[in-house]
């Protein structure tokens, strides 16, 4: 009796360790499966921005923070990111007037007129940042199809310049960055309950009311998601001011760029691509203690 | 009275929503029509149509090599995203260790750090490690920044897998490579899918970074472009942007055929 008491004990025992080893080897397995990736941003993105940061608190040989000083004081630097932040606002502003009503037509229309509506914010998604930024040079031009309307009915006698400028930059990066705003708020429409608005409705509200006190609001978080990923996707935003923007609407990106293809200061460089990583970082970090960052990148 | 000034607000809304689809589907079409101008000059629309810019792409050896590298590039990359991206998935998927949820955000940092500090760093590492100008060295960065959305679409397949057939799989004798393959797999096969065109497409698009690294005999085809279109615009730009934008359009309608069929 004692000693098969004992005995299971011992198996006991045994089991939990191997189920122990088991945890162990099965921990083990899925490190093993997940290093090529990690070592892979590791190496290419981890190691690189560190060395940014350490070289960003370089001078020649000794460690300053003449460069900060630089971006913080000199009047380039600064209307640079000025400059910068003005234009997410903008675009960011734009991209929400122009994709809340298309992701809330998405949400109400009937099904078929739903799935043209997707397909039509999904392609431009699809096609090269390059084809579209060449698509924008053609229609803006000063002999362009914009243009020509323009003088056709009468709103202006002479062409505008619509393009190499900031105006053009604004124009083209809302065309690339309005999917990255229709998705996440059509993702959060789509699960706002119809009852609620029946509901609503029956209690007497106007459309207009129900919409404003009880669409709207449950449609904040989709707001937030894509409104942050425009404005953040724009702080970083290269190709296009440096094709649409002719040379003069130069943002942070360009800065980065300019001083190490141009000068090889990769002391400036990096302390101003710290500079534009921080607001990023810092960014998203406040808006993923609201939401989660999978629901900001559209991940989940 | 009501159901009038009701219908005239319904139809603002829906002009709105017409104006704005305008905006966002025209420039994309235009490029087509453009590509068959027989002029250089960029006129809307063209005074009459040829192939001629399509020739001048296919009869072009600078056009053909870019071409040729950036269809390398991105047929290596999908071939090596793809495998590294499902396992990082699966091991997310797995376990419940409390550093993955950490992994997980590491893998999503290409997509949240700036490109342009991506391509800075990558620039940096590559000229360190004698990697610019290659090949195996475009390859990698664009793998890099392709893991991000293989990893969010197998995750996506996982979440909707039930794991315990796996199990049953392993508890009749098979080994967990095997029971991957031959059961997780072929289920989970349309996110798979999703993911390595997502990589090639990616790979194909990618411009930033080619800019920095790119260049000698391995120039991509956005680099090319990116110059010839902040040099000098001619038609040639409108015949590769509709290859482009067939190619992926034709890769969409691919994926979107896989999805329908999810046990494909």
């Amino acid at each position: 009796m004692k000693s098969t008491a004992l005995a299971e004990h011992n198996a006991l025992g045994n089991s939990r360790d191997a189920s122990l080893r088991y945890r162990r080897r099965e921990h083990m397995l899925m490190f093993i499966l997940m290093s090529p990736a990690v070592l892979i941003v590791f190496l290419l993105l981890i190691v690189p921005l560190a060395w940014l940061i350490i070289q960003s608190f370089y001078v020649g040989d000794g460690v300053s923070l003449e460069h900060y000083r630089r971006i913080f004081t000199e009047r380039v630097y600064w209307n640079t990111f000025l400059l910068t932040f003005r234009i997410s606002f903008v675009v960011t502003l734009l991209a929400f007037l122009m994709g809340y009503p298309l992701a809330y037509a998405a949400t109400v229309l009937p099904k078929r007129w739903a799935i043209v509506i997707l397909a039509i914010v999904i392609l431009p998604f699809w096609t090269s940042v390059l084809v579209r930024a060449y698509a924008w040079l053609i229609l803006l031009q000063r002999s362009g199809v914009v243009n020509e309307a323009l003088m056709g009915v009468g709103l202006t006698s002479a062409p505008l310049s619509l393009v190499h400028n900031e105006l053009g930059t604004i124009i083209a990066t809302v065309h690339i960055l309005l999917p990255f705003m229709v998705l996440p708020l059509y993702a959060t429409m789509q699960k706002i309950p119809r009852d609620l608005l029946m509901a609503g409705a029956s209690l007497g509200a106007s459309p207009l009311h129900v919409f404003r006190w009880v669409f709207f609001p449950l449609s904040l978080s989709g707001v937030l998601a894509g409104v942050t990923l425009v404005f953040v996707l724009c702080l970083g935003f290269y190709i296009t001011p440096e094709l649409m923007g002719g040379g003069r609407t130069v943002m942070a990106s360009m800065l980065v760029s300019r001083n190490i293809q141009l000068y090889s200061d990769w002391g400036a460089a990096s302390a101003v691509s710290v500079v534009l990583l921080m607001c990023v970082l810092v960014i998203f970090y406040v808006v993923s203690r609201l939401i989660s960052l999978e629901r900001i990148l559209g991940t989940k | 009275m009501m159901t009038y000034k009701l219908s005239l607000s319904r139809a603002l809304f829906i002009s709105y929503v017409v104006l704005v689809l305008l905006f966002l589907i025209v420039p994309v079409l235009i490029v087509i029509p453009m590509s068959f101008s027989d002029s250089r000059f960029l006129s809307f629309p063209p005074t009459g149509y040829s192939i001629r810019w399509y020739d001048a792409f296919f009869n072009n050896p600078a056009w053909m090599s870019a071409a040729r590298t950036s269809l390398t590039v991105a047929l290596a990359t999908m071939l090596i995203a793809t495998p590294v991206g499902v396992a990082a998935a699966y091991a997310i998927h797995c376990s419940s260790h409390w550093s993955m949820r950490y992994l997980k955000i590491v893998l999503l940092l290409p997509l949240i750090v700036p490109i342009i500090i991506v391509a800075a760093g990558v620039f940096f590492i590559y000229a360190f490690a004698g990697m610019l100008h290659t090949i195996p060295g475009l390859v990698m960065a664009d793998v890099m920044l392709a893991l991000p959305y293989v990893v969010t679409a197998v995750t996506a397949g996982l979440h909707g897998f039930d794991q315990t057939q796996e199990m049953v799989a392993r508890s009749l004798g098979m080994n967990r490579f095997r029971s991957f393959m031959l059961v997780t797999m072929p289920q989970i096969k349309p996110s798979i899918v999703t993911g390595a065109i997502f990589a090639f497409i990616q790979a194909l698009d990618e411009t930033m970074v080619a800019l920095f690294i790119a260049g000698g005999q391995n120039q991509t085809l956005t680099v090319r472009m990116f110059t010839a279109l902040r040099d000098e615009i001619d038609p040639t730009i409108a015949a590769i942007s509709t290859l482009l934008t067939a190619a992926s359009f034709a890769l969409v309608m691919l994926m979107t055929m896989v999805r329908q069929r999810p046990y494909a």
